[in-house]
């Protein structure tokens, strides 16, 4: 279509038709609307006036928040502690369940793309549509405030993502491997040994390496929600209006989850 | 050895990929399977060991009727067939002797196979077919170390070290360079030779299969139309299974090519006469 004959005998081409043009254009009109418009609501329930005091506060809040209080942190280490062991239990725990849950998912390796299949995409959806601190508020009222609360959303998170990712691992391997093994009269589980998990191993540590890292991150803030570890501090301190300990704590967390992401950069430097 | 009768396959899309071939290969016999593409020559090798399901007719592998087996019966007979394949089909991430050793799957149970401890009986038949195919060197590379020529012939020590009764090779030149694919041709041959194996040869390169095959069965659409000698393949030949074209160099470059080869070798000899004085002259 884009193809158009000038007087001359010559050809000229253009990317688009006339009406794609005018598609592409009415496409920008809509977006700016849109943006207009949500502008629009946006400032509607905005009080101005906190909005210019911003800066005051700003810095008033910060005034309070240093110096940190860094006798406090004596008093963090063992929340520290729980957060890393429910982010790596949790993690541990994610990585038992979702495995089964990918190859079950995997439209490749699904013992049933009819029945079993839509069902394993399901716990991968449900487990991934909600945040772990909503899981730790049920769990919380569930098994009651502590540690295990944490543990046990950070799993039922985890194993969604987990999942997901290699669920789409397992698909994009080369069959062709997969065929040579079957080739050789190994047996079903012969191949996925043989065939299927060498591909995979590099994204499944990868995935599990890069969840561990943002499981740290999530874990500091379960506390706010009583499942345990650092963000409990937080909560208190927040509660109290203890500033210099706010800062102390975003410090520690900070540092965290910097060791973290260099940890699992090494690892998965290593790995592939 | 290998006997089959009446095969077809259609294909759920309705094109039919195979009618009614049938053919007969002796032990020891080496058969180069020619055909343009999409002729059938790949679907007709993965019928043999079934991970094509034929859609009717009978293959029999010996005594063994393949196309009525299934479970533990059809991966008895695969063990039988060897598969060699275009891009290796190697598993990458695994080392070489891995990758052999993947060949006994079919006679080793889950535990073993998945922790590693295969018998000594297969460590030793892994090491004489990496001796022969001159890879015991590289026992410990892993397999995307290796070169294209290299991992074919892991992909040759895996299809050995099953102890099959035939062979079947799937384009085993197709992604190697000139002087790779003869070699890898001339082994495929001689190791058919040494253990009086039949093997199906799918080949593109016309000229490559006179050279090493005894036998060429030309496909065509699906059909047998040319089952002879390399010799008897002529132009007559040519057209019927490819269409028409000027053949005549295609049937003379077997001797072009050995000439060509001849000549490569003389012109590095001439190069390295060269330059030896001046690398006196350096030193």
């Amino acid at each position: 279509m884009p193809v158009t004959a000038l007087p001359e005998g010559l050809r000229s081409w253009q990317r688009r038709t006339p009406r794609g043009q005018i598609a592409v254009w009415f496409g920008w009109l809509l977006a700016v609307a849109f943006t207009v418009f949500c502008w629009r609501v946006m400032t509607q329930g905005t009080i101005w006036a906190f909005v210019w005091d911003a800066p005051t506060q700003a810095a008033d809040i910060g005034a309070r928040m240093v110096p940190p209080r860094w006798s406090y942190f004596p008093a963090l280490l063992k929340p520290l502690w729980d957060t890393l062991n429910i982010a790596t239990l949790g993690t541990l725990a994610a990585i038992v369940l979702s495995v089964p849950v990918a190859f079950l998912a995997a439209r490749n390796t699904t013992p049933s793309v009819a029945f079993v299949r839509p069902l394993a995409l399901f716990v991968i959806v449900a487990s991934r549509s909600i945040n772990s601190i909503i899981w730790a508020l049920l769990l919380v009222a569930i098994l009651g405030p502590g540690v295990l609360a944490g543990i046990v959303a950070i799993a039922l998170r985890s194993i969604g993502f987990i999942g997901k990712l290699l669920y789409e691992a397992i698909e994009e391997i080369d069959e062709g491997q997969v065929e040579a093994i079957r080739a050789t009269g190994a047996s079903g589980a012969q191949t996925l040994a043989y065939g299927i998990v060498p591909q995979i191993m590099p994204a499944f540590a990868g995935i599990s390496v890069f969840r561990w890292d943002i499981n740290i991150r999530e874990s500091t803030v379960l506390g706010l929600v009583g499942a345990g570890g650092i963000g409990l501090n937080l909560e208190s301190s927040l509660n109290t209006l203890a500033w210099p300990q706010v800062t102390l704590i975003l410090m520690v967390i900070l540092a965290t989850v910097v060791v973290s992401e260099w940890v699992s950069a090494k690892v998965r430097h290593a790995i592939i | 050895m290998l006997t089959i009768a009446g095969l077809s396959k259609r294909y759920a899309k309705g094109d039919k990929a195979l009618d009614d071939v049938s053919l007969g290969i002796p032990a020891g016999q080496v058969v180069g399977l020619i055909g343009p593409s999409g002729a059938g020559k790949s679907t007709l090798i993965r019928c043999v060991n079934r991970l094509v399901e034929p859609t009717s007719g009978s293959i029999r592998l010996g005594d063994t009727e393949i196309t009525r087996l299934g479970g533990a019966g059809l991966r008895r007979a695969r063990r039988r067939m060897g598969m060699i394949f275009q891009e290796y089909a190697l598993v990458e991430r695994l080392t070489v002797m891995e990758n052999v050793l993947s060949g006994r799957l079919g006679y080793v149970g889950f535990w073993r196979a998945f922790l590693r401890r295969f018998p000594q009986a297969d460590m030793d038949r892994a090491f004489a077919v990496l001796e022969r195919v001159g890879l015991l060197d590289h026992v410990d590379k892993r397999a995307d170390e290796l070169s294209g020529g290299q991992r074919q012939r892991v992909g040759i020590a895996r299809a050995l070290v099953q102890e099959p009764d035939i062979l079947l090779v799937d384009e085993p030149t197709a992604s190697l360079d000139p002087k790779t694919s003869r070699q890898i041709m001339r082994l495929i041959v001689e190791v058919c030779a040494e253990r009086q194996l039949a093997a199906i040869v799918n080949i593109h390169d016309v000229a490559l299969a006179q050279m090493f095959v005894q036998r060429i069965i030309g496909l065509k659409a699906g059909r047998v139309v040319f089952d002879g000698s390399p010799e008897a393949l002529d132009t007559a030949a040519l057209t019927a299974i490819y269409g028409e074209e000027d053949w005549s160099r295609t049937i003379r470059e077997v001797e072009d090519d050995a000439a060509e080869e001849a000549a490569a070798q003389d012109a590095v000899r001439v190069l390295r006469a060269q330059a030896t004085p001046a690398a006196a002259r350096a030193l």
